[in-house]
């Protein structure tokens, strides 16, 4: 097999490729896979390098989505490391089998491109693909940048395989703004990545024909209820190893996520944005502007979606005085998804702040600095909290 | 006795071989179930090939009956018969097959 990466090199990538090269050192025995925009290049530059050598992978030509990830439950359960990647209608058709995914403990990884879910149809980036699959069992990584996307789909992969997990992972970029524009990024060398994630083992593979087993069988009101609890303490068991590798990789790479959301300017901060993904780089750029003028903000970016850093978030919000809640995609009849999230998670608070939400970027609608900064006025008084407002929609 | 959550193997992965027999399918069926003609058969076994749950009865290489208490009564033995020794009948019927 060739290398291509003997020591660390910094390159110029997009967070698709960068995807890719994660995909290209974990060294995945089979990869179905199905083509869609923004997740595209993805997977063609993962199957370049298949096709150049660089990787011994058995890529599967699906006929959909819904293939894809049926191709991947079989192939896992079989004892193959597995990867995929998908966006929007792409995840909308693959659904039923992600819940099927994550019961069978199978522990596949999968790149998102995030774009929005139809109709109307539209290609471009915000959530709410992902978070239709808030809740298939699956474990939710939402990225920054390119180099995110590179560094937690490398860790989201050694969790996933984590015998106190067995859960799959979807490591989140948003589609076009990260899977389509080129940053610099550090790709560890090949050796490190593989050792880092080390092999995978199965622990019933269906392939070993020495010690057979029956697997998806059928739960009927008297073990369903058992298996689903299952999946929750695996969950639940994600917080912790997550720490662990994070203190692993930040031994290999120098690049620290620590804890399970990134604080930016939180210490003293007496109002706070949260955002997930891209916009976390447009608003620390705003927070940044703001502190020049005194203000004192911060910001509050969770990389875990699922499971939720509840306890955590809770405690950094504590006795601060607003909060403004951005939401990249709709729960139409409710609050924005990651709004109920943290208006639960302050449940347990005495020092509750108030609470704002605000719905932004839908169908790749672009958000300026200037204006998560005028969202500040809202903050310190001049509109009442616990509304649901949009920014940058024509009203 | 019913397993807590904690004792299940993760997945709900039945582990080892052969459990079919720890589950008595044949109260699934509704209405019909399959009865063998001897003087017809021809012990090809393709019912033994096709028969989902194992429930054809071989002796010496020879079909011998049904083991009614897992045959889900699909009829896929029936369906796949080529000398027509399978038939699918009411439960109810007196056996056609002394």
């Amino acid at each position: 097999m060739k290398k291509i990466l003997e020591k660390e090199h910094r390159t110029l990538l997009t967070g698709a490729e960068a995807a890719a090269h994660t995909m290209r050192q974990l060294r995945p025995e089979v990869v179905p896979v199905y083509p869609i925009t923004p997740q595209t290049p993805i997977i063609e530059t993962f199957a370049q390098f298949v096709a150049d050598g660089f990787v011994d992978t058995e890529i599967i030509n699906v006929e959909s989505e819904h293939s894809a990830m049926s191709a991947a439950v079989g192939a896992s359960c079989g004892g193959a490391r597995v990867l995929t990647a998908t966006s929007s209608q792409g995840l909308a058709l693959m659904l039923e089998i992600c819940y099927i995914a994550s019961a069978m403990r199978c522990p596949i990884g999968m790149a998102v491109g995030s774009r929005a879910l139809s109709g109307p149809i539209n290609i471009h980036c915000d959530h709410s693909d992902s978070m239709m699959a808030r809740d298939a069992g699956w474990v939710q990584i939402f990225c920054e940048n390119a180099q995110e996307a590179y560094d937690l789909s490398i860790v989201g992969q050694k969790l996933a395989e984590d015998q106190r997990v067995l859960l799959p992972v979807m490591t989140i970029q948003d589609g076009f703004t990260i899977t389509h524009s080129a940053e610099p990024v550090a790709l560890l060398p090949d050796e490190a990545v593989t050792e880092f994630v080390g092999e995978y083992r199965a622990l019933y593979p269906l392939l070993d024909t020495e010690h057979p087993t029956t697997q998806g069988p059928f739960a009927l009101p008297d073990y369903y209820f058992e298996l689903k609890r299952q999946q929750v303490d695996a969950m639940e068991n994600v917080y912790a190893v997550w720490g662990e590798l994070q203190e692993e990789f930040a031994k290999l790479s120098g690049r620290r996520y620590r804890g399970l959301f990134e604080a930016y300017k939180l210490d003293d901060a007496e109002y706070i944005y949260i955002v997930l993904g891209a916009t976390a780089g447009t608003a620390k750029v705003a927070i940044d502007r703001l502190r020049r003028q005194r203000k004192r903000v911060g910001l509050l970016k969770p990389w875990l979606f699922r499971p939720f850093p509840t306890e955590e978030i809770a405690q950094a919000l504590q006795g601060c005085k607003a909060v403004a809640i951005l939401d990249r995609a709709l729960s139409l009849g409710s609050w924005g998804p990651l709004y109920s999230e943290i208006s639960a998670a302050l449940n347990t608070v005495s020092a509750r702040p108030l609470l704002y939400n605000y719905i932004y970027g839908l169908g790749g609608r672009d958000i300026r600095p200037d204006q998560l900064m005028s969202v500040l006025k809202d903050l310190e008084g001049e509109s009442d909290a616990n509304v649901q407002r949009f920014i940058g929609l024509r009203e | 006795m019913l397993k807590r959550y904690q004792e299940l193997p993760l997945g709900g992965v039945v582990v080892g071989g052969a459990t079919l027999q720890l589950v008595k399918t044949g109260s699934w069926r509704s209405g019909e179930k399959p009865f063998y003609d001897e003087k017809r058969c021809i012990h090809c076994l393709l019912c033994w090939v096709h028969c989902p749950e194992a429930t054809i009865l071989i002796e010496d290489g020879q079909m011998r009956g049904f083991d009614y208490e897992h045959c889900k009564g699909c009829g896929l033995c029936a369906e796949h018969c080529p000398t027509d020794a399978i038939q699918m009948l009411s439960e109810m019927a007196p056996s056609p097959c002394p």
